[in-house]
């Protein structure tokens, strides 16, 4: 066995420096609230999601398209799992354009489950020219886009300040202590009482801006409950039988003298 | 070879093994003599053989799904994530598959500098693992492309624009690889092609660095010619089969953790933002593999001389046989090389490390003392050491006590045997 932890240490040395020369300079510290769902049995939280899923479609998706998710998601083992029913009523508030009928006509009806979310603007230019020029990234992988992932995306919406004296922002321009460059053309999205939670919970900026960045950790990952739960089993069913494989070899190499 | 006498037990083995001599082939497969002090360094050549393979079926099913086009790509590999059966897994198998992959070759290849593998009789062993690697790295880079995120297009671009370098030719060059004049569509479908293509290219070429392999057999960590069979070596099954199954079963444990736990950590963020020709990233950085290149490539202020130097980086891997003169094959009786050795490792490692940084100020300079040390190892100290060092005693046989006398004279007996 001895012989084979060299190589194994080495192994390790080598992956810390992979990963020590992905994780790049970050120069202001993330706030790191704590996710239900990272570590080895990380799960979402249903209630979370769900009212991340409001703060979503009440705040961001006034702006923020979502474009790779479909409202039957919504009601998917492992995400903020509506009941079906929830979910058609969901789909149905919003109006889709279908078509063309079998006279050529452009139409519209209801939502389904099976359509895509709809997004507030018909495209990316009209999407940037109401935003003063700055395109509202669509959300669907936006925690997966960013380095930092959740912590980064909560630490902007709670990062909003008043400039240091010295800097001037022009219009439309807000002073961000997390933002690469601490100016963002978002102005502060969640502000106290933003929305009024379903389910009774003080919707505090700190509380909104949790729920909204799980809800979109889950977006961006949809099957990251089902992904530890079989890692989970992998890993284990691997260590078992490497261990067996290693007294199977042992027992074969006593023949020779050699040790493996 | 010991298994020419072969012959199948059956009248129908018989039959066939005389038309096609399959039963032969896994025969001398079976029974192929192997050192028996084989350490777990040598176990990296079955994980890399699994890592191809691994890469070639879960690549299959990714293509199933796949849709090369500018407009669709992105999407579709969305697709793949949320709403095909286990492409998730498919995915992040495929992606982080091949940095195993490459974690495997490059710890395969410091073995083969380490123990001398390289030398004679193994020079087309090596040089056919060169070509693979190259393939690999091409391989990589092109698949890298197909997401179509940022990354993706404007790694596209800064690598193929290096081809612009050439004189006279190069802006026809990278137009004709474009199939336009920039990044877009066409680029993306040929190296779709060509990322498929090659798979099979390396498959092949696997099959021959094996055969290759089977002819001298293999090198060992005492760097002698063993004879073969002896009480030196072992049947290739059981015993070597074990083993290369339990370093294999460590690998996948380490695999998994990348796989299920932190599947994006060796990839970069802005990958999962749509390619856009109109926003280029901060950093543009290749993936951790091709690092050292790429910074060997940005420490030359010249274009055309910084790909040329990326490239005779690799070549001069290639003519390595004939650059290390040493007729010892072993670093362990080779005190002065295994300095340098470890200094070359460091070397790549440190290259590896600037290449992932901005190339500017003290960056820039440890590039270009490190870019400087590469060349110098190979083509200056190799050759030096050969002729120079006094190398240890070398054991005539793994049973057998070490002799006494010069070692050299020992390699030279053991050469004229051959």
């Amino acid at each position: 066995m001895k012989n084979f932890f060299k190589p194994f240490l080495i192994l390790m040395i080598f992956l810390s420096y992979s990963f020590s020369s992905t994780a790049a300079e970050q120069s202001q510290k993330l706030l790191e609230p704590g996710w239900s769902f990272k570590g080895f049995f990380g799960k979402f939280d249903r209630a979370q999601l769900q009212r991340g899923y409001q703060v979503y479609t009440e705040v961001c998706a006034a702006c923020h398209s979502m474009k790779y998710l479909s409202y039957r998601n919504l009601s998917q083992p492992g995400g903020p799992e509506f009941s079906e029913q929830q979910a058609k009523i969901i789909a149905s508030q919003f109006e889709i354009t279908d078509g063309p009928n079998s006279d050529g006509e452009m139409f519209t009806r209801p939502g389904r489950l099976s359509d895509k979310f709809v997004g507030p603007y018909p495209n990316e230019q009209a999407a940037t020219a109401a935003n003063g020029g700055a395109y509202p990234p669509d959300m669907s992988v936006l925690v997966k886009a960013r380095k930092g992932g959740a912590d980064y995306i909560y630490s902007v919406l709670m990062g909003y300040e008043d400039p240091p004296p010295g800097i001037i922002l022009d219009d439309g321009v807000y002073y961000n202590k997390y933002m690469p460059g601490n100016k963002i053309k978002m102005s502060q999205p969640l502000m106290e009482g933003a929305v009024e939670y379903i389910d009774g919970t003080v919707s505090s900026e700190d509380q909104m801006s949790k729920d909204v960045v799980a809800f979109l950790a889950w977006a961006a990952e949809p099957h990251l409950e089902a992904r530890h739960k079989i890692g989970f089993r992998a890993i284990i069913y691997l260590l078992i039988i490497t261990v067996l494989v290693y007294f199977s070899m042992k027992k074969l190499w006593s023949r020779i003298e050699t040790k493996v | 070879m010991s298994d020419h006498e072969y012959t199948p037990k059956s009248k129908l083995g018989k039959w066939f093994n005389d038309r096609l001599p399959l039963l032969t082939l896994s025969n001398h497969l079976q029974e192929y003599p192997t050192p028996k002090n084989l350490n777990y360094w040598w176990t990296f050549g079955g994980i890399l053989t699994f890592c191809l393979i691994t890469q070639i079926v879960t690549g299959l099913i990714l293509a199933m799904h796949y849709v090369a086009s500018a407009d669709l790509a992105f999407g579709s590999v969305e697709h793949i994530m949320r709403d095909v059966n286990y492409g998730w897994l498919m995915r992040y198998v495929h992606a982080n598959g091949a940095s195993m992959f490459f974690l495997a070759v490059y710890i395969h290849i410091f073995r083969s500098l380490y123990y001398g593998s390289y030398k004679s009789p193994r020079e087309v062993i090596w040089i056919i693992g060169m070509i693979i690697y190259f393939l690999m790295m091409a391989t990589a880079f092109m698949g890298y492309v197909l997401p179509w995120g940022q990354m993706s297009f404007w790694g596209a671009t800064v690598i193929t624009n290096l081809f612009s370098a050439i004189p006279f030719v190069g802006e026809s060059v990278t137009n004709w690889l474009w199939g336009g004049y920039a990044v877009d569509n066409p680029t993306l479908t040929r190296f779709y092609s060509l990322h498929y293509l090659f798979p099979f290219l390396i498959f092949g070429l696997v099959i021959l660095h094996i055969w290759a392999l089977h002819v001298p057999g293999n090198n060992n960590p005492i760097g002698i010619d063993l004879k073969k069979p002896s009480k030196d070596t072992v049947p290739f099954h059981p015993y070597i089969v074990i083993k290369d199954l339990f370093a294999l079963l460590i690998f996948l444990i380490v695999f998994a953790f990348f796989v299920f736990y932190s599947p994006n950590i060796l990839g970069h963020a802005d990958n999962y933002i749509e390619a856009n020709p109109l926003v280029t990233p901060a950093h543009i950085v290749p993936e951790w593999y091709l690092l050292p290149f790429y910074a060997i490539l940005r420490s030359i202020p010249d274009k055309l001389f910084g790909v040329i130097a990326m490239f005779a980086a690799i070549f001069v891997l290639v003519i390595l046989p004939w650059l290390d003169t040493s007729k010892v094959r072993s670093a362990i009786f080779r005190p002065l090389y295994k300095q340098f050795y470890w200094f070359l490792v460091a070397d790549v490692l440190i290259l590896g490390y600037v290449g992932a940084m901005p190339a500017e100020g003290l960056y820039l300079l440890v590039a270009r003392v490190a870019t400087a040390y590469y060349f110098l190892h190979f083509l200056v100290i190799l050759p030096i050491l050969g002729a120079k060092e006094k190398t240890l005693d070398v054991p005539l046989s793994l049973t057998e006590p070490i002799l006494g006398g010069s070692p050299k004279e020992a390699m030279v007996k053991k050469n004229k045997e051959i």
